[in-house]
């Protein structure tokens, strides 16, 4: 297996886009991560692409051969393209696909990108898109939404580990406080807990500002072998780890509704295979799709003791400036949520970082990211490591 | 929900049939024909729940999902069955306050949606509190 290395990013602008459409975006990406990489169209081997639903958000499938065509890499080129889908974490699985073509040798230059664009839809029907990553015959129709279902995680949370409305309501707090420093961010506004707390109610104990919104946006990265990285570019970024794990596709079904076991495993894997251990990261890139989310997942991918999440966030250890800065894109609270792209858009804001080239966010002398993507209320979870040293 | 998929388990919804591995005694709500602890070992039979549980946790949906803007706020939960099944339902009561996790629950057959004008009406299983509820 070889090892592989991250040459080129670009995010688009995060947020609602009237004026882009869903092509538009994927283009914007894609080409920008090219330019970064300095590498030519002839050279390209592959494109993977996180994409959760065109088919619900703007009747497209289909995805994989219409981002070729119109990245003009089908007619002359013919290169193959390949959509990946796991809800949520379609971006994660999209990276994690490129990698396997480069690792394998199959491929040397790839891209792997995300993309969603959500917003040509009214919000039900994004809702009712969204939904049907949970269970739709035995959750969706009972009235499941995902607020919902992370509402249950969320009390349950309080109640086993006397986790507060105030300890989640921090990390909307510190995550719209990173969003506010990264130009590509939906909602660059700051808040108070007084705000969340204040904010309407969605479902009991989450009110809507304790909810990633829903968003346009793409995500492109290329992916070269390891051993070339540096014709391309002075900071290639190094891939030392990738991860996947599955859990039942229900919330009801699982052995603690508190824990993410498909995050644990795929976090545990994640550390053998860079034989490293949570306190050798620097920095995490992690999905709070809701604030109860990065509670667990802090303590899901061994940063903190389970149930101690709330308290180690309420004491701005989560921050930038405290013991493991999380999320400093904003997240996907501030950031924004278009979901095939976020587990791209994670990978991009790491190398940002491990660049040193994330301006007032950046995380002084970060070594190494960590990136959790998850797709449901956990069915799927996808951990990578990543390392400016091979 | 198309007719014939909801009509291919409608049994199950209305009765709240699930099923039971004999190899290894654990029963299944929402039916699994395969177990997921002894997998190809497992022996897999149809099994009628006594529909007594009680709430593992909830939430109240102010927001609601698309088809039931009109029963907000409803009661959404996960119910652990006495057999130890845990299934996604509705608790349906008049006074939101007084429910709680731990509370007792029994099975009630109601209306869960439907198709609109021309579609079918969907039923199946809701719950509701065991013990009446305390009145000031």
């Amino acid at each position: 297996m070889r090892d592989v290395a991250i040459i080129g990013i670009k995010n688009t602008k995060f947020g609602e886009m009237w004026d882009n459409s869903f092509r538009d975006i994927f283009v914007e990406a894609g080409v920008g991560s090219l330019e970064d990489a300095g590498v030519s169209g002839e050279e390209i081997d592959g494109l993977y692409v996180g994409n959760m639903s065109g088919g619900q958000f703007v009747e497209q499938e289909h995805i994989g051969a219409l981002i070729a065509d119109y990245s003009g890499l089908a007619k002359n080129l013919h290169v193959p393209s390949t959509r990946l889908e796991a809800a949520c974490a379609s971006g994660g699985l999209a990276l994690r696909q490129a990698i396997f073509g480069v690792a394998s040798g199959y491929q040397d230059i790839v891209v792997a990108a995300g993309v969603e664009k959500m917003t040509d839809v009214s919000s039900s029907v994004a809702s009712a898109a969204l939904a049907a990553a949970s269970d739709r015959e035995w959750e969706g129709i009972m009235g499941a939404t995902f607020p919902g279902l992370y509402a249950m995680i969320a009390r349950m949370h309080m109640h086993m580990y006397g986790t507060t409305s105030e300890q989640m309501a921090e990390v909307a707090v510190k995550n719209h406080s990173n969003g506010f420093m990264n130009p590509i961010s939906q909602y660059r506004r700051k808040i108070t807990v007084e705000d969340v707390l204040n904010s309407i109610m969605v479902a009991d104990p989450l009110h809507i500002l304790d909810c990633s919104p829903i968003t346009d946006g793409a995500s492109s990265l290329v992916l070269a072998p390891a051993d070339v990285a540096h014709k391309y570019t002075d900071t290639p970024v190094y891939i030392r780890a990738s991860a996947q794990a599955s859990d039942t596709i229900s919330l009801h079904d699982r052995r603690d509704i508190t824990t993410l076991d498909a995050t644990v495993a795929a976090a545990k894997r994640a550390y053998e295979m860079a034989n490293l251990g949570p306190s050798d990261i620097d920095i995490v890139e992690l999905h709070d799709c809701f604030t109860i989310a990065e509670i667990c997942a802090i303590e899901d991918l061994g940063f903190v003791e389970k149930g101690e999440g709330g308290r180690f966030t309420e004491d701005g250890e989560t921050a930038i400036g405290g013991k493991i800065p999380v999320n400093t894109s904003g997240g996907l609270k501030s950031c924004g949520h278009p979901v095939g792209a976020t587990g791209i858009k994670q990978a991009v804001e790491i190398v940002h970082q491990l660049r040193g080239e994330a301006g007032k966010r950046q995380i002084q002398g970060a070594n190494v990211g960590l990136t959790h993507n998850v797709g449901g209320s956990g069915a799927t979870a996808v951990v990578h490591i990543l390392s400016r040293e091979r | 929900m198309s007719v014939p998929r909801f009509w291919r388990k409608q049994i199950q919804r209305y009765n709240l049939i699930g099923t039971h591995c004999r190899n290894c005694n654990e029963h299944f709500y929402p039916p699994r024909n395969m177990c997921p602890t002894c997998r190809r070992d497992g022996d897999i039979e149809s099994y009628k729940f006594t529909g007594n549980g009680e709430i593992v946790s909830f939430t109240v949906i102010r927001a609601a999902a698309e088809g039931f803007e009109h029963q907000t706020p409803y009661v959404l939960a996960i119910v652990k069955l006495d057999e130890g099944a845990r299934l996604t339902t509705q608790i349906v009561c008049n006074d939101l306050s007084q429910i709680h996790m731990g509370m007792r629950v029994r099975p009630v057959f109601r209306k869960l949606g439907d198709g609109g004008e021309k579609g079918m009406i969907y039923y199946g299983t809701k719950f509701v509190p065991v013990k009446p509820l305390k009145h000031d």
